[in-house]
């Protein structure tokens, strides 16, 4: 019975947002003050009944209620507690019906969050919301739903979670980057009501950008949590494989930093405002296309679940409705759009559209590597696949021009920048990266790399710029404390983000220099060099764990000929599903991680395959980003945002009210 | 020329050159790192560029798997059921490679008419099979026996 009830949530869930989509942007055309007034609550009433099917198909999970479908399908008696929670995750329909909570929490957010914007505006917003979520849940409904039965016959058990889900990382990986994906979608609709409503000013810009800031946030977290899952779990042996579904969010990401950074420059300067609008939509289409290709079955990737044709052409359609609407509407309101000002051909503006471009192409590029195999085969009818060779050539090359403009822009002033001033800010900072950036790694290793050398000179090129432009700051203050102290938040986010972007780069480059790694065939006793390690295998014991049993070997690494620690490795099956799975054993460090992972047993186990690997300054790809992160909370937080919002509160409080109040700024 | 038009034209002619130098370098790595697929039939047939590393799909023979006792060596037949090719590999097999089971494999024939893998993937899901295998075998005509999904041996929830 209770399956039932979260049925009929959806249902309900889904008549709240068709009026929601309709009534208070209508509302909002008429000027209809109680229609408009209608969104906050239906958007409060769309997430209460949301949470309650997450809540019905939590609670079917952990009562093992294998005559829903899907819990039969991703869960088992054996499954510990909080894999059969997080399970609602594990599986096509329960992770659609995951998403679309998660806008619907989104929109909760917008409407508490949104005292300060004019209602009109709000209306626009929720009932573009709205609209995605009709547009989700019937898609749920139609193809997908979570709470469909197994009829007439419930099996005994469920055929259990897949293996490499039972994870710590699958926990808070999915709920991280789907917060991400749909948090573009916050932005796309205040694009879309900005456009509705004609008044694309900086004042759209300065309210969206707290909300891009924390929606890329997510996503950032997202792609580090699946980049360092991939690493431990999945044991590719690397931080990024270049999978056709790790791509999407990474296409969206690279948008959705364009965004960020096109809209400071529409907030502070007034230009560029379609084409922040037209990165809005696309950032949002990006999200769009990951749920396409991640559902669809199009693509041949290790993320994608079963599925059949029918969603993918919904999927398909709800794009073309909602992107091809978006354009449209775009293409009729951009031509209205005026830059209020001008700038010179060195400029921040300028660098700002070079960090534009770069990341669209990157974008781009992504994109047509992802997709195109499809396409190909689609006009072919051949097959092909396209290597992770082809992205590394793109993307290396953009993001070597991407650093340099990088530690050239914050530098930079607005409107017009001279030449002179720029080189006397820089000069002695590119000579020392230089140096730094050839000699350190020289030192180090005793031999010269190109690809190392270029790598460091972009880290330290943008250490150097970073520190010279808060010294900058600093110094020409009268009380250095002070300014240190009173730098404006946004501004520390943002070098804070740029400063883990060098971290990263260090991370990267050195990883992909100096990894090193070998397979071999142990019997117990033997040992092996790889640098200066030595790994000795000292064969396996049986395990046995909760839903599974398998082997745990012991490992004992020395390092320069001294003991440093036991490694344990593991080979599990897993028993409902019989489905092998390996365990890595990392031992993590600062600067490097040391990595085994076993392949099979020989000769009834005496000896043992298996995959040793040194991995230097990995951690800190994962680092930089957790920067990036903390960067762009920070730059959310302004103190800014506060103020104009409590200013354009008062404001609009005094124009609404028929005798103004004294206004006291 | 207006000093605004000026402006624009400079503006339109950096994002043209940056655009067309992406494009550019686009299409040249696509050239370079194209993986054709074949399927075993093809391959025995000798339809495939020599020298170029290719990816074929097919189902592992029964009984062909051959390991080396003391090294990752091993040896096996990857076959559509109409054609059958002999694959080298030196390395871990993924977690999922079972004899009957769909693989994708991918590598350069060598002039024995040996297929000297560089990456074998195996299947993860019963109930989906990989588009490569599937249409290995259709073109073989042949009903499938088992299914599978390529995959480096994992699966995900996103």
């Amino acid at each position: 019975m209770v399956p039932e009830f979260g049925q009929f949530a959806l249902i309900l869930a889904f008549c709240l947002s068709l009026i929601l989509a309709t009534l208070p942007t209508i509302g909002a055309a008429r000027g209809n003050l109680l229609w408009m007034n209608f969104a906050r609550p239906l958007s409060a009433g769309i997430f209460v009944f949301l949470a309650l099917c997450m809540v019905i198909l939590g609670y079917a999970f952990v009562t093992d209620d294998f005559s829903v479908q899907f819990v039969a399908a991703h869960s088992n008696t054996l499954l510990p507690l909080q894999y059969k929670i997080t399970a609602i995750w594990g599986g096509h329909e329960g992770s659609f019906l995951f998403w679309t909570f998660m806008l619907s929490f989104w929109m909760l957010m917008v409407s508490i969050f949104s005292r300060s914007m004019p209602i009109d505006f709000v209306a626009r917003v929720l009932g573009v919301l709205g609209f995605l979520a009709a547009g989700y849940i019937l898609f749920m409904i139609a193809t997908s739903n979570p709470f469909d039965r197994v009829v007439p016959l419930a099996p005994q058990d469920g055929s259990d979670l897949n293996s490499a889900l039972q994870d710590f990382a699958f926990i808070i990986h999915p709920p991280t980057l789907y917060m991400g994906y749909v948090g573009f979608s916050v932005v796309f609709a205040f694009a879309i009501a900005a456009l509705l409503s004609g008044r694309l000013d900086a004042a759209w810009a300065r309210w969206s950008r707290p909300w891009a800031n924390i929606a890329w946030v997510w996503l950032t977290g997202g792609l580090a949590l699946g980049s360092w899952w991939a690493y431990y779990e999945l044991g590719w042996g690397g931080w990024w494989a270049w999978d056709p579904v790790e791509n999407p969010p990474l296409i969206t990401w690279l948008l959705g930093t364009a965004l960020m950074h096109s809209l400071a420059v529409t907030e502070k300067r007034g230009v560029f405002k379609s084409w922040t609008v037209l990165l809005a939509i696309l950032a949002f289409a990006g999200s769009l296309l990951g749920t396409f290709i991640t559902r669809s079955g199009l693509l041949t990737s290790v993320h994608a679940f079963a599925s059949d044709p029918t969603r993918g052409v919904f999927i398909l359609g709800f794009i073309g409705l909602t992107v091809g609407g978006s354009l449209v509407l775009y293409a009729l309101r951009a031509p209205l759009i005026r830059n209020e000002s001008t700038f010179a051909a060195v400029s921040r503006e300028v660098l700002l559209l070079v960090n534009n471009i770069l990341l669209v192409v990157a974008a781009a590029s992504v994109l047509l590597g992802t997709l195109f195999p499809m396409v190909y085969q689609a006009i072919t009818d051949d097959l092909i696949s396209i290597g992770p060779p082809y992205f590394n050539a793109i993307i290396v090359p953009l993001a070597v021009v991407l650093a340099v403009a990088l530690g050239i822009g914050p530098v930079c002033r607005w409107k017009s920048t001279s030449l002179g001033y720029l080189c006397s800010q820089l000069t002695r900072v590119a000579i020392a990266s230089l140096v730094l950036g050839v000699l350190v790694p020289l030192l180090v290793t005793l031999e010269f790399s190109l690809s190392v050398s270029i790598g460091m000179v972009l880290a330290f090129w943008l250490f150097l710029t970073i520190g010279r432009d808060v010294v900058n700051r600093v110094l020409s203050k009268p009380d250095r404390w002070q300014a240190l102290r009173t730098l404006p938040a946004s501004y520390l986010g943002m070098q804070l983000a740029h400063f883990g972007l060098a971290v990263m780069i260090v991370g990267v480059c050195l990883t992909a220099n100096f990894s090193m790694e070998k397979s071999v065939l142990l019997a117990a006793g033997q040992s092996i060099d790889l640098g200066n390690y030595d790994f000795q295998f000292n064969g396996t014991r049986p395990i046995t764990g909760p839903n599974y049993i398998g082997d745990e070997a012991t490992i004992v690494v020395n390092h320069n000929g001294k003991f440093m620690r036991e490694l344990h490795p593991e080979k599990r099956i897993y028993v409902a599903s019989n489905s092998p799975s390996t365990e890595m054993a990392i031992d993590a460090g600062l600067f490097r991680d040391l990595f085994v992972t076993l392949g099979e047993g020989r000769n009834g186990g005496a000896a043992w395959s298996m995959t040793l690997y040194i991995k230097p300054f990995i951690r800190w790809v994962w680092m930089g980003a957790i920067l990036m992160g903390i960067g762009g909370i920070t730059a959310a937080l302004d103190k800014r945002y506060r103020k104009l919002r409590a200013r354009d509160q008062r404001l609009r409080e005094a124009g609404e009210s028929l005798s103004p109040k004294p206004q006291t700024v | 020329m207006k000093p605004h038009r000026r402006k624009r034209l400079a503006i339109i002619l950096f994002i043209a050159a940056g655009l067309s130098v992406g494009i550019g370098l686009t299409l040249y790595a696509l050239r370079q790192n194209l993986n054709m697929f074949f399927t075993p039939s093809q391959v025995a047939a000798g339809e495939f560029p020599p020298g170029r590393e290719i990816r074929i799909g097919g189902m592992v023979k029964e009984g062909s798997v051959l390991h080396a006792d003391d090294s990752l060596e091993v040896r096996f037949v990857a076959t559509d059921y109409a054609s059958d090719v002999p694959i080298h590999y030196q390395g871990i097999l993924p977690d999922l490679f079972r004899e009957g089971q769909g693989i994708v494999v991918e590598g350069q024939v060598d002039r024995a008419g040996v297929l000297q893998a560089s990456r074998v993937l195996a299947k993860h899901d019963e109930n989906y099979m990989s588009p490569e295998v599937k249409a290995a075998l259709d073109a073989a005509h042949v009903e499938r026996p088992g299914y599978g999904q390529v995959s480096e041996g994992v699966p995900d929830g996103t």
